[in-house]
Parts: C-alpha cells; structure tokens; sequence
C-alpha cells in the first residue's frame, strides 16, 4: 500500500530523515512511534504531498506520488495540530470540505458520536481545543477511503471521546483499511495497534509486533520496551 | 481551481475591508465628478490616486490575505486538490475581489454622471483597465513574497518595501540618473527604464492616451517620439501583460515546491 525507498529530507541544517525504508502493506493498524523530532510528522507529510523530499521515492497504491494530487482522493489525513481557518462556522466548514471532495459521506453520524451537533453554528476561533480536534476527527472520518492517517488523534480528548475514537479505529479497520497513526499515549498504541513502526534518526529502528519488540529489548512493559529503545541507542 | 477561486472570493466578500475599499472608491469617484465638473481633470486626478493607491492596497491585501488563511491553505493541501490550483485559486480570490471594488466603486459615479454621452469614456476605461493590471501585478508580488517568508512580520516588511520602491524610490534614482548622465544619450536608457516598473508604465500608458503633452514628461515624449502614440499603448499594454505573467509564473512554481 505505501512503499518508501531512500527517503531523505532536511530542513535547513537539520537532518530529519536520511535514507528511511518502509514498507506497509494492506489492511491493519501501524503505530509509527519516535522521540520527539525523529521526523514522523515529516514522513507523514511527505507521504500526503505536503512536504516535499530531498530524496527518494514514495509510492501510495503502487505509484510514486511527487507531484500527483489525484491519490489523495483515497486518503484520509487527521492533522496533528487542528488549524482551521477561524471565521468559518463548523457547519460551514463541513459543507466545504465535501464540495471540494465530491465524495459520499457520513458526517451524521460522526457528528452524534462525539456530540458536537451544539457546535456546529459556532465559530471554529471560539471552540476549545478538545472540540476542536473532535470536528477534526468528523472532518478526518466522513469520507469512505481505504488509507487513514492519524497524526496525535488523542489530544486533547475527553475519555469519553477517547473511547469512541478507538471503537471508530477499529471499526474502520474491520472494512479492511489500513491506518497509519503516531502518538504519545502508549497505552493507546498498545491498545490499537497491530504493528509498530519506530523512527530513529532519520531511518526505521525496528518495525514488528509489539510483541517482538519486548522480546528484543527484554521488557514485560511497552511503555519501558520503548524507552529501551532510545537508551540502548545513546549507550551504544 | 474555481472552487478555490469562489471560496477565496466569498471569503472576502464577507470582509469588511472590501466594503471601505470599495466605498473609498466610490467616494472618490462622486467627489472628484461633482466638484471639477469636468470629466477629464476627474480622470487625470484619478490617475494620480490609483497609480499610487493601487498597488499599494494590492501589495498590503496580498500579503495580509496570505497569511491570515495559512491554515486554509493547510487543510486544502491534504485534500486531493493540484497545489497550483489552491495558490492561483486564493490569489485570484484576492486579486479579482480589489479589481471588482475598483471597476464598481469608480465605475457607479462616472455612469450616474453620464460617461456615456461624454467622449472620454475609453480613457476611463482604460484607467481602469490599468487599474486592474496594477492590483493583478502588485497582488502577485505580495503573494510571492509571502510564499518566500515564514515570518509574517518580514514578509510584510518587504512587501511595503517593494511598493515604496517601485512606487517612489525608483523614480528619484530614475531622475537621478537622468540629471548624472545629461550628456549621453539617453533614450533608450530611459524606455527600459520605464518598461522595468509597472507604475512607470501604467502612467506612461494613461498619459499617452490622454494625449497630455505637458504631462507627458521625458520619458514619455521619448515613448510617443519612439513608437506613436498606438504602437506605444500596445506595447506597453504588451508589457503590463508581461508583468503580470512573470509574478504569477514563479508563484505557481514556488508552490510546488514549499514544504508545509
């Protein structure tokens, strides 16, 4: 499904990601894990377009996508910090984001299980940031695509939220869709995903089951599997 | 592209300061026709205004556009739409939106007042024509300088900055020039430089057509004694043309390159 070969990319001076091989096939949850600034932002955007690479190769649906637009008709990106334009209404937003896709949606739906039917005549610049990542996750979800992609879909949700959002990921993953996600929250990743994806400097450190990856680092927890990781790298 | 072009539009419909341009406009346009009384001062005077106003409202609404829907232009990006398509979009958005306060807003008085029974209907015209190469162009160079700077407060900077440039700045070191170098020929000299600024031209072009000698200047007794007073419209119009490509040229390559 998503392929990347040789990936490089610096901004400035800064070495994100240098020469990243991945490989993800169809249907199933990957967590692409990392510290802080290990580029998974940047992955993800490069895979979406938005960022454009130094180097390399990145092919969604078995085609190199530099320079195509069309194959993100098959995606759905949640970006990681919610930056709406401010004096459109949540309604109005909505309504936008459909006429520019033309695609069948459900946002009904959506709309009741995170409850922000109060919401949708307010102003995008007066909603909290909790609210604001739920019409977010509406925006995210409505449309019926094969590709997800999540960056940090938990901040700032409530439990309650926090819930639906889960059953919503793994509903989407019985339609047998694949779903790349980054986050923090490792009991989150420990919960949803299938398979890990760890950045580290620029390249994959280790791609498996959860499971494999305890073994590896000889960990019971996953939260301390991962820490593992990082100081194992500095000590070495 | 049009979808773009439309929300960019509205967006800005909605705004308030396209409503006091417009009114600005429309002020200026009654006040100028019902105290001179005379419908080719008017359009002299006007001329003077927009040469000046244009760009400058062009350059300042380009870059303040730009920025303020940065996380617009985010959210499109992800979405399956061509990256030339949302760049040239908005910036249509903007630019179309200045022009079409500027048509109405001048266009409304000197109508009420009987343009078309006056014989200076294509001088107005093409003040207006002009009017709009000057938003067109000036738009396309804010946004360019908006797409080459994070920095909001730089990237504002230096909009004013080419405005001040081209549009005092490039005239005294112009004259300057003229006074240093008297003893040289300096026709040529002098019709490049004109071509190189877009308010040079403009103006240039107006008076050609109003036929103004006194008005005309050097440079542009030069443009009529060079190329008639027709060839001269046409190539300058040729040149205006030229500059509005370019600028929007580089813009729509930029955008397909910048990482957001």
């Amino acid at each position: 499904m998503i392929q990347v070969e040789n990936l490089h990319k610096k901004f400035s001076k800064n070495q994100v990601l240098s020469g990243l091989d991945l490989n993800i096939q169809k249907g199933g949850i990957f967590a692409i894990l990392g510290p802080n600034g290990s580029g998974k932002t940047t992955l993800i955007k490069i895979i979406l377009g938005m960022v454009i690479a130094d180097k390399g190769v990145v092919s969604v649906f078995g085609k190199p996508v530099k320079n195509k637009w069309k194959y993100r008709q098959e995606i759905e990106y949640l970006p990681q910090i919610a930056n709406f334009p401010s004096n459109l209404r949540v309604r109005e937003l909505i309504r936008m984001i459909k006429d520019l896709r033309q695609q069948t949606s459900e946002e009904e739906r959506l709309i009741d299980l995170f409850g922000i039917a109060p919401f949708l005549d307010k102003k995008l610049a007066t909603l909290s940031g909790g609210t604001k990542q739920k019409v977010n996750i509406v925006l995210a979800f409505m449309f019926d695509s094969p590709l997800i992609i999540l960056d940090e879909p938990t901040t700032g949700l409530d439990p309650a939220a926090l819930i639906s959002l889960k059953e919503l990921i793994q509903k989407e993953k019985q339609k047998g869709k694949t779903i790349l996600v980054t986050s923090h929250i490792m009991q989150f990743v420990e919960e949803v995903a299938d398979e890990i994806v760890y950045l580290l400097e620029g390249k994959i450190y280790f791609k498996g089951r959860i499971s494999e990856l305890m073994e590896k680092t000889s960990q019971t927890d996953f939260e301390h599997a991962i820490a593992a990781i990082a100081t194992k790298m500095t000590n070495a | 592209m049009l979808k773009i072009l439309k929300y960019s539009f509205y967006d800005l419909m909605r705004s308030r300061w396209s409503y006091v341009y417009f009114l600005f406009y429309l002020a200026l346009g009654f006040v100028l026709l019902f105290l001179n009384n005379d419908v080719s001062k008017a359009v002299i005077t006007l001329m003077n205004v927009i040469i000046v106003l244009v760009p400058l409202i062009g350059t300042i609404f380009g870059v303040m556009y730009y920025y303020d829907s940065k996380e617009f232009t985010e959210l499109l990006l992800a979405q399956p739409i061509k990256r030339s398509s949302i760049f040239l979009g908005q910036y249509l958005g903007v630019a179309c939106s200045l022009t079409l306060s500027l048509v109405l807003g001048l266009g409304i008085p000197f109508l009420l007042y009987g343009l078309f029974r006056s014989d200076v209907i294509f001088d107005f015209s093409l003040l207006l024509v002009t009017g709009a190469f000057l938003t067109l162009i000036f738009t396309a160079i804010a946004f360019n300088i908006a797409l080459s700077n994070e920095n909001k407060i730089k990237g504002f900077g230096y909009a004013v900055l080419a405005w001040l440039f081209l549009a005092v700045v490039y005239d005294g070191l112009f004259l300057m020039s003229l006074i240093i170098f008297e003893e040289y020929p300096l026709d040529s000299f002098s019709l490049a430089a004109t071509m190189l600024n877009p308010i040079d031209l403009s103006r240039t072009l107006i008076l050609l057509k109003l036929d103004i000698s006194a008005l005309l200047g050097y440079t542009g007794a030069v443009f009529k004694q060079f190329f008639g007073t027709n060839t001269g419209l046409i190539i300058s119009i040729l040149m205006l043309l030229l500059w509005t490509i370019l600028p929007i040229s580089r813009l729509a390559y930029k955008a397909k390159r910048k990482d957001f």
